[in-house]
C-alpha cells in the first residue's frame, strides 16, 4: 500500500491530508470539551449550593466498579496509543492486535458500567418516585450521575464502533496503514479517556475523601 | 450607451468547458455530491424551504395583529406561531444561510483550494440538517410548541403542552450540523490556502466564515447539553432546573444565553464579510483599515462570549452581574461601531456604483447601525428594565438579523449569482427590490421601536387598542417586506433559463473567485492559483482611488482658496 492510495480529493499531499485530519478532530474535541463543559458547569453550581447533600449522595455510587473501569479504561487508551503508532510505522499485525485490544476493553468498560447500572437500579438511585435517600437535592446529584455517565457510554459506543470499523478495514486491507484515520480515531479515543478521568472523582471520590 | 453595446458583445452561448454544473446531471449525481459548490445549492434549497414555513408563521402574526382583539389565531395558535416562527428562523434560516449557502460556496474559491478540507463531511452535515428539518417540520405538524424559542425553564420542562421533545430534539441534531460545517470551515482556511496566501491577505468574508465557526464549534455544543438536560427533564423527570428538588431555573437561562448569544454574532458576523467585499468593490477602494477589520472581526468572536448576562438583568442577577454584563456589552459594540466606519470610510472618494448588491450593501450599513445603537440602549441596565419584554427589543433584533443578516444574504446572492449559475439577473428589478426591501423593513420593524417604547409587551396577541395604529403600520410595511423577499426568488429563478450568460468577473471584482470561470469548473480552477499581493486591489496601495486622477476633492460649502 503506498501513500498515493491513501491520498484523497482537496489535497496535494499526504502530509498535509494527515495534518487535516488531526487538526479538524482537534477543532471538534475543543467542541466536545465544551459540551461536557456545560455540564459539568451545572454540577459546580449545584454541588457549591447543596455540598452536604452531593457528599452524601456520591457516597451511594460504587467506588469498587468506578475504579476498576478507571484502570480498564486507561489500559485501553495504552493499546489504542500503540496500534496509531503500529499503524504509522507500518507494522500492520500489531496494529491489528492493538486495535482488538482497545475494543476488548472497551467492551469490559461498557460490560461493567452495566453492571454497575444494575446495581444502582436496585438501590433505587434513579431520580423520581421512591428514590433512595430522602433529600430532594440528593436527587439532582444522581440525575448528573446518570446523565454524565451515560453521555460518556454514548462516546465509548462511537468510539467502538469507528475502532471496529478501522480493524475491520485494516484486517481486509481495504484501509493502508498510511491513513490518518488511526491517529484521528486515537485522539478521540483519548478524549473520551479523558473525559472519565474527570468525571471519576467527581462522581465516585466526592464525599469518600 | 456603452453600456448596451458591451452587453451585447458578450456572445449568449453556452461555455466550451464542462463546469460544475453539468458535470453530472442525474439526482444522484446531486444528492451523493461532494463538491461544495453542489452541497451549497442544495442548502440552498432546504433553507429556502424554512425560509417560506418561518415566513409563513410571521405572515399569521401580522394578520392576527392589525386589530387588537385575537381574531385569527386563539391565545395557543400565536404562542405556536411565535415560537416556530423563532425555532426555525433561528436555527433552520439564519445560522445556516450566509456560513452554507454562501459560505460553502465560496470559502474554496477564495482562498484558491479545489474544495473542503472534508468533503464527505460536508455532505453529511447536509444530511443531518435535513433530518433536523424533517423533526422540525414533525414538530408543526404534530401541533407546535407554545414556549417562545428560549426553551425558558420550568415552562418548557413542566408546564407546556405542545412538542417541547420533538423541537428541542431537531434543534440537537441541528447542532451537529452546525458543528460539522465549521469544523470544516476551520480546517479549510488552517490547511488548503493556497500558496502566498497568508492570513493577512485573506478576504475578510473568509475571516468572517472563519471567526463564525470559531464561536459556533465553541457555543454550539453548549446548546446541545442544555437541550439534553431539559429533555432529559422532561421525558424522565430527572431534576436538573425543578425547583421544588433544589433546580434552579435560573441556571438554565445562563446556559441558554450563553450559547445564544454568541449566536447573534454567528448570524451577524458573515454579513460583516458579505458587506465588506460588496462595499469595495462597488466603491473601487481597497477596504479602510484592513487589519483593524479583522481584528475587530475577532474581538467580536471573543467579548461576544462574555455578555450573555444582558439578556437577564430583570431575572434577578446580582447588580454587580449587571453592571459587569453591561459594561462588557458596550464593549462588544467597539469592534462593530469600527466596522460601521471603516465601511464609511471605504466609500469615501470612492467611485460608487448604485448597482442592487451595493443599494443592499448600503442598507445594510443603515439598518444594522440603527440595530447596534439600539443595542447599547438594552445594554444599558435603566434602560433595559423599562423596555425588557416589549416590542423595543424585538425591533432591535430584527434590524440586526432581519435588516442586517437577511439583506447581506439578499445583496451576497444577487453578487454572487452571475458565479454560481453562470447567468446575470436582471439588474434594474435587483435594484427595485433592494431598494423596496430596506423601505419595507423600515415600515415594518421602525414602528416596533415605537411602541416598544410605549410599552407593547412582546409575545401578546390581544393588546390595548392605544398600540393599534402601529401594529398596522408594521403588517402594512411587511407586506412591502414580502414582496421584497419573494421578488428575487421570482427574478433569479428566471435568471437561471433566460439571463444573460454571465463574463467570469462581472463586477471587475478582486478574489480568486473571480478569477476563475463563471460557472466555476468541478474543481474551481484549471490552474492552482498563487497569490501575490493582498485582497481588494482596487487600485495602487499608495495612490488612492482613480478618482482622485480625474477631478480633485472640492470641501463641500463652495470653492477653496487654492495656491495658485
Amino acid at each position: 500500500m503506498s501513500g498515493a492510495a491513501a491520498l484523497r480529493k482537496p489535497y496535494r499531499s499526504l502530509r498535509r491530508q494527515r495534518e487535516a485530519a488531526e487538526f479538524g478532530l482537534w477543532v471538534f474535541l475543543g467542541s466536545e470539551v465544551m459540551f461536557f463543559a456545560g455540564a459539568l458547569t451545572a454540577y459546580a453550581v449545584y454541588r457549591a449550593l447543596w455540598a452536604e447533600a452531593f457528599t452524601a449522595a456520591a457516597r451511594e455510587t460504587s467506588i469498587f466498579y468506578g475504579t476498576l473501569n478507571t484502570a480498564i479504561l486507561l489500559t485501553s487508551s495504552l493499546a489504542m496509543a500503540a496500534a496509531a503508532e503500529a499503524a504509522r510505522a507500518g507494522l500492520r499485525r500489531m496494529t491489528l492486535r492493538c486495535l482488538g485490544l482497545t475494543i476488548a476493553l472497551g467492551l469490559a468498560f461498557l460490560a461493567v458500567k452495566g453492571l454497575e447500572y444494575r446495581e444502582d437500579i436496585q438501590k433505587h438511585l434513579v431520580p423520581g418516585n421512591g428514590f433512595a435517600l430522602a433529600e430532594p437535592k440528593a436527587q439532582i446529584f444522581f440525575a448528573f450521575y446518570w446523565l454524565l455517565t451515560g453521555v460518556h457510554a454514548l462516546h465509548m459506543v462511537i468510539g467502538l464502533g469507528v475502532v471496529a470499523t478501522l480493524l475491520v478495514q485494516a484486517w481486509r486491507r481495504r484501509r493502508p496503514l498510511a491513513s490518518p484515520a488511526f491517529e484521528a480515531a486515537g485522539l478521540y479515543w483519548h478524549f473520551v479517556d479523558i473525559v472519565w478521568i474527570v468525571l471519576y472523582p467527581l462522581l465516585y471520590l466526592a464525599g469518600r475523601a | 450607451m456603452s453600456d448596451v453595446t458591451a452587453e451585447r458583445a458578450i456572445p449568449d452561448t453556452p461555455p466550451a468547458e464542462e463546469n460544475y454544473l453539468t458535470a453530472g446531471t442525474s439526482l444522484a449525481s446531486w444528492l451523493l455530491t461532494t463538491d461544495h459548490k453542489r452541497v451549497a445549492l442544495l442548502y440552498m434549497a432546504t433553507i429556502t424551504v424554512f425560509f417560506f414555513l418561518g415566513g409563513a408563521a410571521a405572515v399569521m402574526m401580522r394578520i392576527e395583529l392589525v386589530t387588537p382583539q385575537g381574531d385569527l389565531l386563539s391565545d395557543d395558535a400565536y404562542n405556536r406561531a411565535f415560537t416556530f416562527h423563532g425555532v426555525v428562523m433561528v436555527w433552520f434560516f439564519l445560522i445556516p444561510s450566509i456560513p452554507n449557502i454562501l459560505g460553502n460556496f465560496l470559502l474554496p474559491l477564495m482562498i484558491g483550494a479545489k474544495d473542503l478540507a472534508f468533503p464527505r463531511l460536508n455532505l453529511l452535515s447536509w444530511y443531518i440538517f435535513v433530518i433536523a428539518g424533517i423533526l422540525a417540520i414533525y414538530t408543526l405538524l404534530a401541533g407546535g410548541v407554545d414556549t417562545g424559542w428560549t426553551f425558558y425553564t420550568p415552562l418548557s420542562t413542566a408546564f407546556a403542552n405542545g412538542q417541547v421533545l420533538a423541537a428541542a430534539a431537531a434543534v440537537f441534531v441541528a447542532g451537529f450540523s452546525t458543528i460539522a460545517t465549521s469544523v470544516n470551515f476551520i480546517a479549510t482556511v488552517h490547511l488548503l490556502r493556497a500558496p502566498g496566501l497568508t492570513w493577512l491577505r485573506l478576504p475578510l468574508f473568509v475571516w468572517a466564515i472563519y471567526a463564525t465557526s470559531i464561536v459556533m464549534v465553541l457555543a454550539t455544543p453548549v446548546l446541545a447539553m442544555v437541550l439534553l438536560l431539559i429533555f432529559a427533564e422532561r421525558a424522565f423527570g430527572i431534576p436538573i432546573f425543578d425547583p421544588l428538588r433544589g433546580g434552579d431555573p435560573i441556571l438554565f437561562q445562563h446556559l441558554f444565553w450563553f450559547y445564544s448569544h454568541p449566536a447573534v454574532y454567528i448570524m451577524i458576523l458573515p454579513s460583516f464579510g458579505v458587506i465588506s467585499e460588496l462595499v469595495t468593490c462597488f466603491a473601487r477602494r481597497r477596504v479602510f483599515g484592513y487589519n483593524f477589520m479583522v481584528y475587530a472581526i475577532l474581538w467580536i468572536a471573543l467579548v461576544g462570549f462574555l455578555v450573555w448576562g444582558h439578556h437577564m438583568f430583570v431575572s434577578g442577577q446580582s447588580m454587580l452581574a449587571n453592571l459587569v454584563f453591561s459594561f462588557l456589552s458596550f464593549v462588544v459594540a467597539v469592534p462593530s461601531a469600527i466596522k460601521v466606519f471603516n465601511w464609511t470610510s471605504t466609500l469615501y472618494r470612492g467611485q460608487i456604483v448604485f448597482d442592487a448588491a451595493m443599494i443592499y450593501a448600503l442598507g445594510f450599513i443603515g439598518l444594522f447601525t440603527i440595530g447596534g445603537l439600539t443595542g447599547l440602549f438594552l445594554a444599558s441596565v435603566p434602560v433595559d428594565v423599562h423596555v425588557t419584554d416589549t416590542y423595543f427589543v424585538v425591533a432591535h433584533f430584527h434590524y440586526i438579523m432581519v435588516g442586517g443578516a437577511v439583506s447581506a444574504l439578499y445583496g451576497g446572492l444577487t453578487f454572487w449569482w452571475p458565479k454560481i449559475t453562470g447567468r446575470m439577473h436582471p439588474e434594474s428589478w435587483a435594484r427595485f427590490a433592494a431598494i423596496l426591501m430596506f423601505f419595507g423593513f423600515g415600515f415594518t420593524f421602525f414602528p416596533m421601536f415605537i411602541m416598544g417604547f410605549l410599552g407593547m409587551p412582546r409575545r401578546y396577541h390581544i393588546y390595548a387598542p392605544e398600540y393599534q395604529i402601529w401594529h398596522v403600520l408594521a403588517s402594512a410595511g411587511a407586506v412591502l417586506l414580502a414582496v421584497a423577499y419573494l421578488l428575487p426568488m421570482g427574478y433569479f429563478g428566471w435568471s437561471l433559463f433566460r439571463g444573460r450568460r454571465a463574463t467570469a468577473n462581472p463586477w471587475g471584482a478582486t478574489g480568486l473567485e473571480w478569477q476563475t470561470s463563471s460557472p466555476p469548473p468541478k474543481e474551481n480552477f484549471f490552474a492552482p492559483p498563487v497569490v501575490l499581493q493582498g485582497p481588494y486591489n482596487y487600485h495602487p496601495e499608495h495612490a488612492g482611488p482613480p478618482s482622485l486622477e480625474r477631478e480633485p476633492h472640492e470641501p463641500q460649502g463652495g470653492p477653496t482658496e487654492r495656491a495658485p
